[in-house]
């Protein structure tokens, strides 16, 4: 049993902790402010030597070799072929499997199941550029040879498995979130379950799996290490998959390989890039994350 | 309880090592980065060199030729691998940041134009036609724009990017000017990274040093150039007896003076400068005449 | 009824397809990688340094490097993130401010690594002048795996049961002896668990230290916390880089390797996970 002194001793410890606790909890506002305010200033030093309607809507992406030209389409073309590309494959997929998981499959599959996709979530990128570069390039030349060594279909495909286990268990989640008794209902009236699934929970919870695609969708365009190994470092406005492109991660690793001083503005078109990448990743991540924090409700 | 004291006492021990023992000063090691053509060269001396010398500790980056310069003016490597001499601007940069330097030839290299080892119809090409295909007004996009009876096809263009020394020579000895190049082609300053490209794409075109086209021979094709006195392929003899021109050329290494006063750098060139006859044919290039070398060691031995 | 009938088996057949193409995509892959990569799995693969040599090229640059860039990682993130997710989670008030702060932890969670990679690059490497060391390396990886330490920490000490909490309140704990004494212990398995997971990831990654500086060609292990230094991942992004189908069968081993590091960390997750759990099993 505790007696009054040390309860006092403790609340004297707790008054000496909460501070501390409380830098580690506001640290995280201290990154997002860090990573704001680097990549913002950097960019102000970019536009001061590039306008910022060349850069947005420019159409040749030249930075380095005269005439130079620093329209970024090129690489947002890119970096959409691969995420909307590993979208089409990964979204449909991974509803599939989520239904599978919540409706179909008997638990001792499920338990089978479930590990599997998070060892595929957890592979490392490079081990994805990797498999990209070795054996789904080579296999789609066998059918496909106008194909290029260095493409874009080969990052999609990559992408989109590696996403894929993402919005499986998003979709999972969101489909075991919904009240039983709306499904019980269904099953009451007659309907079969892929109509109980397709017509009922789906549209209730349709917010949460708009929610899962945007975040997976976010995640594809951050990818980095898998499309520079398959998809090159062309950048050209194309939306053929069979060419080789570069998306906006794969320049600022190009960039950071050659290591440019600071200062030039090579240098700073890799934060400008940086910058643009980042003000998409995180309104989708903004966006997804409200949907779903108002769905919890 | 006592785990989270136990947590803040580490954070603030590794802290303390963090911020103490910034010495370098007792980890000899030697810097160096730039052209991705000599690359071959120093890592094979720099391996060798380990068996010898484990204790210093040798790193290599490839930021090309052009990049390996700012950095070596900015002091920030001892030494820069160079697929070209320096430039004035360069020269001029180094001077102006207190940089002096001594330049070391290492290597003939017979800058190589490639196609894909499959490709039946390309066999030499003249000097005038490089010119055409790769010069900055470029109207070249079919192999049958160049010669009517090739294939109806668009080349696949591959090359070195504008921070690479062989760029930097291929322009100046092709179009005219340094930097002088059409833009519309895959870049990138590895090399080994236009060799996939090249070897994986039947309607492929691509140039680097002559090392990387003799290590991947079976997958790739080199065309004979003519310069108007007769096609001449590359090869050991053709780019020792200068016959391969205009694509012949030197290979340096540049260090830095204040870098050479340290005692493991010096070590490093005198046993690259040993050892380069035998490993530079290894690393697919053409070592310069032994005495060359002996001349770059007397002269080596006598800055202090 | 028939024609809906067959829908339905039509529809169970292909989400049951689906799946199954999805646990095959997996397994042609590791089949892939180790297929390749056999050949290279030496001894001599973890304690030589790369070399032009493919037969004579090991890892050893790399393993070292990613275990010292891990170790550092994990001494700065773990208890930064426990510390956080304690705060949110027991002493925050439940206003909009600190609810916008949970909400930026899980967009942080979505940032790019590429872009922990640049501010790493800018405040570590250039404005505290830690160079481009395995320090500042291992802080950049930090900042990249805190937001799911948190928000995993907290999600654990969320599932701890009420009851618990009441009953050492009602004993007359304070709130803080409640936390250690009675949650904490409860919640280890679950932290630990996603400490385990963004270790695992930061042990994957490559782009971000690309950036920060860490070196292609290295052929010493790290000295101290300033020594420039190369991760496994960046040294099999080198090899599948070379043409040579040789060098891509290095990459192959040394994916192996990774994937059997990985592994054993998620095995260790486990293993503590049900441990933890046998301990305070309520």
């Amino acid at each position: 049993m505790e007696n009054a002194q040390s309860i006092e001793r403790a609340k004297k410890i707790e008054k000496a902790l909460l501070p501390i606790l409380m830098v580690a909890g506001l640290f995280t506002i201290f990154v997002t402010i860090g990573i704001i305010f680097i990549l913002s200033r950097e960019t102000w030093q970019f536009f001061k030597m590039v306008p910022v309607l060349d850069f947005l809507f420019g159409v040749k992406w030249e930075p380095l070799m005269e005439p130079k030209s620093f329209g970024v389409l090129p690489l947002i073309s890119g970096t959409l072929l691969i995420s909307v590309g590993a979208g089409l494959l990964a979204i449909p997929a991974g509803i599939m499997i989520g239904i599978f998981l919540t409706e179909y499959a008997p638990s001792n599959i499920r338990r089978i199941v479930k590990p599997i996709l998070e060892i595929l979530a957890g592979i490392p990128t490079i081990v994805y550029g990797f498999f990209a570069l070795t054996f789904v390039t080579p296999f789609l030349k066998t059918f496909m040879p106008d194909i290029e060594v260095f493409n874009a279909l080969s990052g999609a495909i990559v992408v989109g498995i590696m996403i894929l286990p993402m919005v499986a268990s998003l979709v999972d989640d969101a489909l075991l979130a919904i009240p039983q008794g709306l499904k019980h209902g269904a099953y009451a009236l007659g309907a079969t379950p892929s109509e109980v699934v397709l017509g009922v929970v789906i549209p209730a919870c349709f917010g949460r799996i708009m929610a899962a695609f945007i975040l997976a969708i976010s995640r594809a365009i951050g990818e980095t290490m898998a499309v520079t190994l398959a998809a090159g470092s062309n950048p050209q406005l194309t939306f053929n998959p069979l060419h080789s492109i570069q998306t906006m991660t794969s320049y600022i690793v190009q960039v950071a390989l050659g290591d440019t001083p600071a200062g030039g503005v090579e240098y700073l078109t890799s934060y400008a890039v940086a910058f643009l990448l980042f003000c998409m990743t995180f309104s989708l991540n903004w966006i997804g994350h409200r949907i779903m924090q108002k769905g919890s409700k | 309880m006592r785990s989270h004291f136990f947590e803040i006492i580490s954070i603030a021990a590794i802290s303390c090592m963090a911020f103490s023992n910034a010495s370098s000063a007792n980890t000899q090691s030697i810097s160096l980065d730039g052209s991705s053509t000599v690359f071959p060269i120093t890592e094979a001396v720099a391996e060798e060199f380990r068996t010898q010398h484990g204790k210093i500790k040798v790193n290599i980056g490839v930021s090309g030729t052009g990049g390996g310069f700012k950095k070596f003016v900015a002091k920030e490597i001892d030494i820069c691998n160079a697929s070209r001499p320096i430039k004035s601007s360069e020269a001029e940069a180094a001077k102006k940041n207190n940089v002096t330097y001594t330049e070391l030839p290492v290597a003939y290299d017979g800058l190589t134009v490639v196609v894909n080892s499959k490709n039946t119809w390309a066999n030499t090409l003249t000097v005038e036609e490089l010119k055409k295909i790769w010069g900055p007004e470029s109207k070249i996009k079919t192999w049958s724009d160049l010669r009517k009876d090739w294939p109806n096809r668009p080349i696949k263009f591959y090359g070195p990017g504008t921070d690479s020394g062989t760029f930097d020579y291929f322009t100046e000895a092709i179009n005219g000017k340094s930097g002088a190049s059409r833009s519309d082609y895959v870049k990138s300053e590895d090399d080994n990274t236009l060799v996939t490209g090249v070897a994986g794409e039947l309607d492929a075109m691509g140039y680097f040093g002559f090392s990387y086209f003799q290590a991947n021979s079976k997958t790739l094709k080199a065309l004979s150039i003519d310069n108007g006195k007769g096609a001449v392929a590359p090869s050991l003899e053709t780019i020792t007896n200068g016959t391969y021109a205009p694509l012949s050329r030197p290979l340096f290494i540049y260090v830095n003076a204040e870098a050479l006063k340290r005692a493991e750098v010096k070590t490093f060139l005198e046993f690259f400068l040993k050892e380069a006859g035998r490993l530079v044919p290894e690393a697919g290039y053409i070592a310069l005449e032994k005495k060359k070398y002996e001349d770059a060691l007397a002269r080596l031995k006598t800055m202090k | 009824m028939k024609a809906r009938k067959r829908r339905e088996i039509i529809f169970q057949l292909l989400c049951a397809c689906i799946t199954i193409v999805g646990i095959i995509l997996l397994f042609v892959l590791l089949y892939h990688v180790v297929l390749e990569g056999w050949k290279f799995l030496t001894p001599h693969f973890f304690t030589d340094f790369q070399s032009r040599f493919p037969v004579k090229s090991g890892m050893k640059a790399g393993i070292y490097g990613s275990l010292w860039m891990i170790s550092i990682t994990a001494i700065t993130a773990i208890p930064l993130g426990i510390a956080s997710a304690i705060f949110l989670e027991e002493y925050a008030p439940k206003n909009g401010f600190w609810k916008m702060v949970e909400l930026n932890i899980s967009n942080l969670a979505g940032v790019p690594s590429i872009v922990y990679g640049l501010l790493g690059l800018s405040l570590f490497v250039r404005a505290l002048g830690f160079g481009q060391s395995v320090l500042s390396g291992a802080l950049t990886m930090a900042l990249l795996v805190l937001p799911v330490i948190i928000v995993s920490a907290r999600e654990s000490i969320r599932a701890v049961p009420l009851s618990l909490r009441e009953a050492a309140f009602a004993l007359g704990a304070a709130k803080y002896q409640v936390l250690f004494g009675q949650i904490l212990p409860v919640a280890i398995p679950g932290i630990l668990t996603g400490i385990i997971l963004a270790l695992g990831r930061a042990f994957g990654e490559a782009a971000p230290l690309i950036i920060v500086g860490a070196l292609s060609y290295v052929s010493f292990v790290p000295e101290n916390v300033n020594s420039e230094f190369t991760v496994m991942p960046i040294q099999i992004y080198n090899w599948s880089g070379r043409p040579q189908e040789e060098f891509h069968q290095l990459a192959a081993t040394g994916i192996i390797v990774l994937l059997l590091i990985l592994l054993s960390l998620n095995l260790a997750a486990i293993i503590l996970r049900d441990h933890y759990q046998k301990r305070f099993r309520l």
